[in-house]
């Protein structure tokens, strides 16, 4: 099947969907759409767009080099629009985040440790920020990335801003 | 599939040739078109593909999160452990009029059997895993198996698909074709260029062209772990074949095309809302409803789950709120 058209949403060209309530509030779906959400967002705000106890989802708008970041847990950044570079590095001594800390915090400095390596990732690609090294995204022209994550001290929470409130057909 | 218990299995039917069964007081049975499952009291029919688009489900996912209903009367509980059957449990007509059924039953148990129906009822061809379009009639009388279909093991990664001793990535050597409705997906591979002696931490792998080769519909499968939080990204096509009330929030994130959900109150049945999702929407599943997804187009979903043992119980007992976030 050649005429076949997969949609993906991008910063250009997004559509949402939407809420119809038979009986309902639509604040309930916590709905929101993350090329919405980063096309309105200012660069590497990571803005929750999914939370589920300390658990989020952050959607960061990707422009330019972001600040190096480090957690005490694997985290997980899958381009959902654009080209991103994702630098890894390892840290230098008390760069660390805490033990058990929840969430991405900001390294102080840069990394003390050598690099690790970096990945190219396009639209669909999913990178290991893996436990305890830094990381910071490049992109050239703005794009968007999800992380998988724990609530954390970067983490920005704009829900009645970013969600869904009205009842429409769709 | 042999199992160390004991199914009441029938001899197979004369004229049909599918095998009946019993488990508890539950008695299932198969002709060309209908499945009939009989309790105590009452009885309830549904089409054959129906039952078994959803016991497919209920079996690979050893009864997932909460409520698995097969359709408005027919379904399963997880505890966990144990699981409840029940007929007429979350359906406000049967509960009113008093016919409403459950039995717990231990959950490796009553898995043994029903993956002695899936076995039996699943005909030569017919793939209970696959969309309409890609698999053949499952009506008729009993014709050959199809095993390897419905014995395919559910993707579960520890850390990342892809990362070293991990899930593997697919490809067409590995049995993992591109889908006909995925055709146009890029294919490529993140560009990885790690400093020497780094190799497995600089990792990642194309998640769209992953779930443009899987070969099952509506199966959440386990891509990346961050402590119990777990991504279960999956293809869908045509319609979710269980109505799903889950025990906790769940959350969506539509990554392409378009699903349509359609939401129920979870213990009565009463319809809730009707919520659209497009590439890129994102939204939340509270935790007192049932939900079944339709897609006209496969589609790429991911399913976001928290897995944590602790939930079911602070959202039944009302510690913890069925929404995620109030603003
Ligand atoms: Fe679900």
């Amino acid at each position: 099947m050649s005429d076949v058209k997969t949609v993906f949403g991008s910063l250009a060209s997004f559509q949402k969907g939407g809420i119809q309530v038979i009986a309902d509030d639509p604040k309930n779906y916590v709905f929101s759409n993350v090329f919405d959400v980063a096309s309105k967002a200012k660069p590497y705000e990571r803005v929750a767009v999914g939370k589920n106890f300390e658990y989020v989802i952050e959607c960061l708008r990707t422009e330019g080099t972001s600040p190096w970041y480090t957690a005490d847990h694997d985290e997980f950044a899958l381009v959902m629009d654009g080209m991103v570079e994702v630098e890894l590095q390892k840290l230098g001594p008390s760069q660390a985040a805490a033990g058990g800390k929840d969430g991405a915090i900001l390294v102080k400095g840069d990394p003390g440790g050598p690099r690790m390596g970096r990945i190219v990732c396009h639209r669909g690609h999913m990178a290991l920020l893996p436990k305890g090294n830094a990381y910071r995204f490049k992109s050239a022209r703005p794009g968007v990335v999800i992380i998988q994550t724990v609530q954390g001290e970067l983490t920005i929470q704009r829900w009645a801003e970013i969600c869904e409130t009205r009842s429409a057909p769709v | 599939m042999s199992s160390p218990f004991a199914v009441q299995a029938s001899e197979p039917d004369n004229y049909y040739g599918y095998r009946s069964f019993k488990h508890g007081k539950f008695e299932f049975s198969r002709d060309e078109y209908f499945v009939k499952v009989r309790w105590p009291k009452g009885s309830h029919v549904m089409p054959a593909d129906v039952f078994l688009r959803a016991l497919q489900r209920d079996v690979a996912w050893n009864f997932f999160y909460g409520t698995v209903n097969f359709d408005h009367v027919f379904g399963t509980l997880n505890h966990y452990g144990t699981v409840d059957m029940f007929a007429g449990r979350f359906n406000d007509a049967y509960r009113k009029a008093g016919l409403d059924y459950n039995e717990t039953h231990k959950s490796d148990e009553l898995l043994a059997t029903f993956k002695a129906i899936l076995e039996d009822w699943t005909n030569k061809g017919y793939d209970p895993f696959a969309a309409p379009e890609e698999t053949a009639n499952p009506y008729g009388r009993k014709n050959g198996d199809n095993v390897k279909a419905i014995t395919r093991q559910r993707v579960t990664a520890q850390r990342m698909v892809g990362c070293a001793g991990d899930t593997p990535v697919r490809t067409d050597q590995n049995g993992y074709p591109v889908n006909r409705h995925f055709a146009d997906v890029p294919q490529d591979q993140p560009q990885m260029l790690p400093e020497k002696g780094f190799e497995d931490e600089v990792k990642a792998f194309n998640l769209f062209g992953y779930l443009s080769r899987s070969d099952v519909t509506w199966n959440p499968s386990v891509c990346s772990v961050v402590r119990e939080s777990l991504y279960c990204p999956t293809s869908e096509e045509f319609i979710l074949p269980v109505e799903h009330g889950n025990d906790r929030v769940e959350w969506f994130l539509q990554l392409s095309d378009e699903i349509t959900w359609v939401v129920k109150d979870k213990e009565t049945g009463a319809p809730r809302a009707n919520v659209v999702m497009r590439a890129g929407d994102i939204a939340a599943m509270p935790a007192d409803i049932r939900h079944q997804g339709y897609s006209a187009k496969r589609s790429m979903l991911l399913v976001w789950e928290n897995n944590s043992g602790k939930i079911p119980e602070l959202i039944a007992s009302g510690k913890a709120p069925v929404t995620p976030v109030k603003f």
